[in-house]
């Protein structure tokens, strides 16, 4: 079968979602700067897109995008010396540090790009950017998507995410942003703003907050395989692996959430014969890993041993509500939020009854950040339903229903409703 | 999507060198840094296989080796990949290390999706 030109475009594509990072991350060490660095790397994909057409696909394509690159960054090295002989203001030691810069360069990209991959992942989730901006520029550098392909992923128009990662870029560069590891006491900050956006997207994909679909599983497995990336990166901080196992349990159980007509199933409506249990075990890994490192006090981890309880037990009946109770206590103990409160509620009522459960959630109904939050009225009405009190359950069933944004969710919740009226 | 690789040779050319070896572990290593690789394995040689075989209302039981089988599945990978051809791109990279490292090695890689449930979308 002769190779078309679209086959090699899909080749293309393929060869840089598998290159890209490694590719922007070994240049953003030499120049310094992310956003020249994912220039450099994109002029290198055009060539190829000029060039492998005709030539065919190199054998090694990763090294011939790097090779690529690295001219153009060359070649920009010289055009600034050239600026700088004519602009002596420039400095001196500017052009000392970039003649360096070019001498290292093979030696640079040589060293283990795990390090600069590391570095490139704290660079677009830093601090001084917004989490919409964190979250396109990971997606984007660390991803390999485009920015089309992330426009589609948060139903939002590409131009507004193009925007987003271009003043990204630009204040990176503005408030010198240095493309390094944290250290010390600023590790900490920095890894969670890292570990927020992954979870951030993953949650995006798992329980989609509009639109209508409940799920984008394309949204979850990127989120899944920048945690693993960073799982190897980062392999000695527990709460990363943490954030991995508490996705991977998530993910184990997309086949069995959604019904053959789209819409939700609760996970105790799930059948688990569908849960993944390849996914499990590796959830169950990851936390071990967790655990070995002496992170079971961190949020994610406490997260995923909630979830690997789901996980072990075979039917719902079996599941260990008791010390789901009392994970999520030490989970409200470390991050005291409503949230965490009403599911803890959730967990009482199986553990000890849908009236222990429900005084849990009454404490919570003038919780003013919970006002338009639906699952509040969705879990206190399906304790008073189990309580018999049907009136009362159907009302919350309605008020959650105009309270999601989600279309599948709100008809879940509106058939609920009308099951109340029933008894 | 995810993905099953299926390696398939002739198992008369023996275990591999050493060399090939290595350079796999490191491809494997390089694929759990990637987060692609879920998990992966090797099979026992067909002469440990047993094949159960339902036919013209007939339930038998073979044990192997099987003489027809010219080229048996040696061991199978499973990935999470964002389309087919960054599997296909896998697969040629897994191949070019048999072409360096085990001159003379003939073989293939099958590669299948395994269909998730956005294979099977909702019925309208």
């Amino acid at each position: 079968m002769a190779v078309t030109a679209t086959d090699t475009h899909r080749a293309i594509d393929a060869v840089w979602r598998i290159e890209s990072a490694r590719i922007i991350a070994g240049l953003a060490r030499i120049v310094r700067d992310v956003g020249i660095a994912e220039e450099l790397a994109q002029d290198a994909l055009v060539a190829a897109l000029q060039q492998w057409p005709e030539s065919g696909i190199p054998d090694n394509p990763g090294a011939w995008l790097m090779a690529a690159a690295k001219h153009r960054a060359i070649d920009m090295f010289r055009r600034n010396k050239r600026l700088e002989r004519k602009h002596e203001e420039l400095g001196r030691e500017l052009q000392a540090q970039q003649e360096m810069a070019v001498t290292d360069f093979d030696a640079a990209l040589d060293d283990d790009i795990g390090d600069d991959l590391l570095r490139l992942v704290f660079v677009s989730c830093h601090p001084v950017l917004s989490t919409e901006a964190r979250v396109a520029l990971t997606l984007r550098l660390l991803g390999g998507l485009t920015t089309e392909e992330i426009a589609r992923a948060f139903l939002v128009p590409e131009p507004t995410i193009a925007q987003r990662i271009v003043r990204a870029k630009r204040t990176l560069a503005q408030e010198h942003v240095p493309f390094e590891i944290p250290r010390g006491g600023e590790l900490a900050a920095r890894l969670s703003s890292v570990l927020e956006v992954v979870y951030l997207v993953f949650n995006e994909g798992y329980s989609a907050t509009s639109g209508g679909d409940w799920m984008r599983p394309a949204l979850c497995e990127d989120a899944l395989r920048l945690g693993r990336i960073l799982a190897e990166l980062a392999s000695h901080e527990p709460e990363v692996h943490g954030l991995v196992a508490l996705m991977e349990i998530q993910a184990s159980r997309s086949r069995a959430r959604v019904s053959s007509s789209g819409e939700p199933i609760l996970l105790l409506d799930q059948n688990r014969a569908h849960w993944d249990q390849l996914l499990i075990r590796r959830g169950f890994a990851a936390l071990d890993r967790a655990e070995k490192l002496g992170g079971m006090r961190g949020a994610y981890a406490l997260q995923a041993a909630i979830a690997a309880c789901h996980a072990r037990a075979l039917t719902p009946e079996a599941t260990d509500w008791a010390r789901i109770v009392a994970l999520y206590e030490a989970l409200a103990q470390l991050a005291p939020s409503p949230v965490v409160e009403l599911n803890r509620a959730v967990a009482v009522a199986m553990a000890f009854g849908p009236a222990a459960g429900l005084e849990v959630v009454d404490g919570l109904t003038a919780e003013p950040s919970l006002k338009g939050y639906h699952l509040l009225p969705s879990v206190r009405g399906d304790l008073l339903k189990k309580l018999g009190r049907f009136d009362e359950a159907r009302g919350e069933f309605e008020r959650a229903a105009s309270l999601t944004r989600n279309a599948r969710e709100r008809d879940l919740l509106l058939d609920r409703a009308r099951t109340c009226e029933d008894n | 999507m995810r993905f099953m690789m299926m390696v398939k040779t002739a198992e008369s050319n023996g275990a591999p060198p050493k060399e090939l070896m290595d350079a796999m572990a490191k491809l494997t290593e390089d694929a759990n840094k990637t987060g692609t690789m879920i998990t992966s394995g090797g099979l026992a040689p067909m002469s440990m296989s047993t094949r159960v075989r339902l036919s013209r209302g007939q339930i038998t039981t073979t044990d192997g080796p099987f003489t027809e089988a010219k080229e048996v599945v040696g061991g199978y990978a499973v990935f999470d990949l964002k389309s087919k051809q960054e599997a296909i791109e896998g697969a040629q990279r897994f191949m070019e290390l048999h072409k360096k490292h085990w001159p003379g090695w003939e073989g293939e890689t099958e590669i299948r999706q395994i269909l998730g449930p956005e294979d099977f979308p909702p019925k309208a």
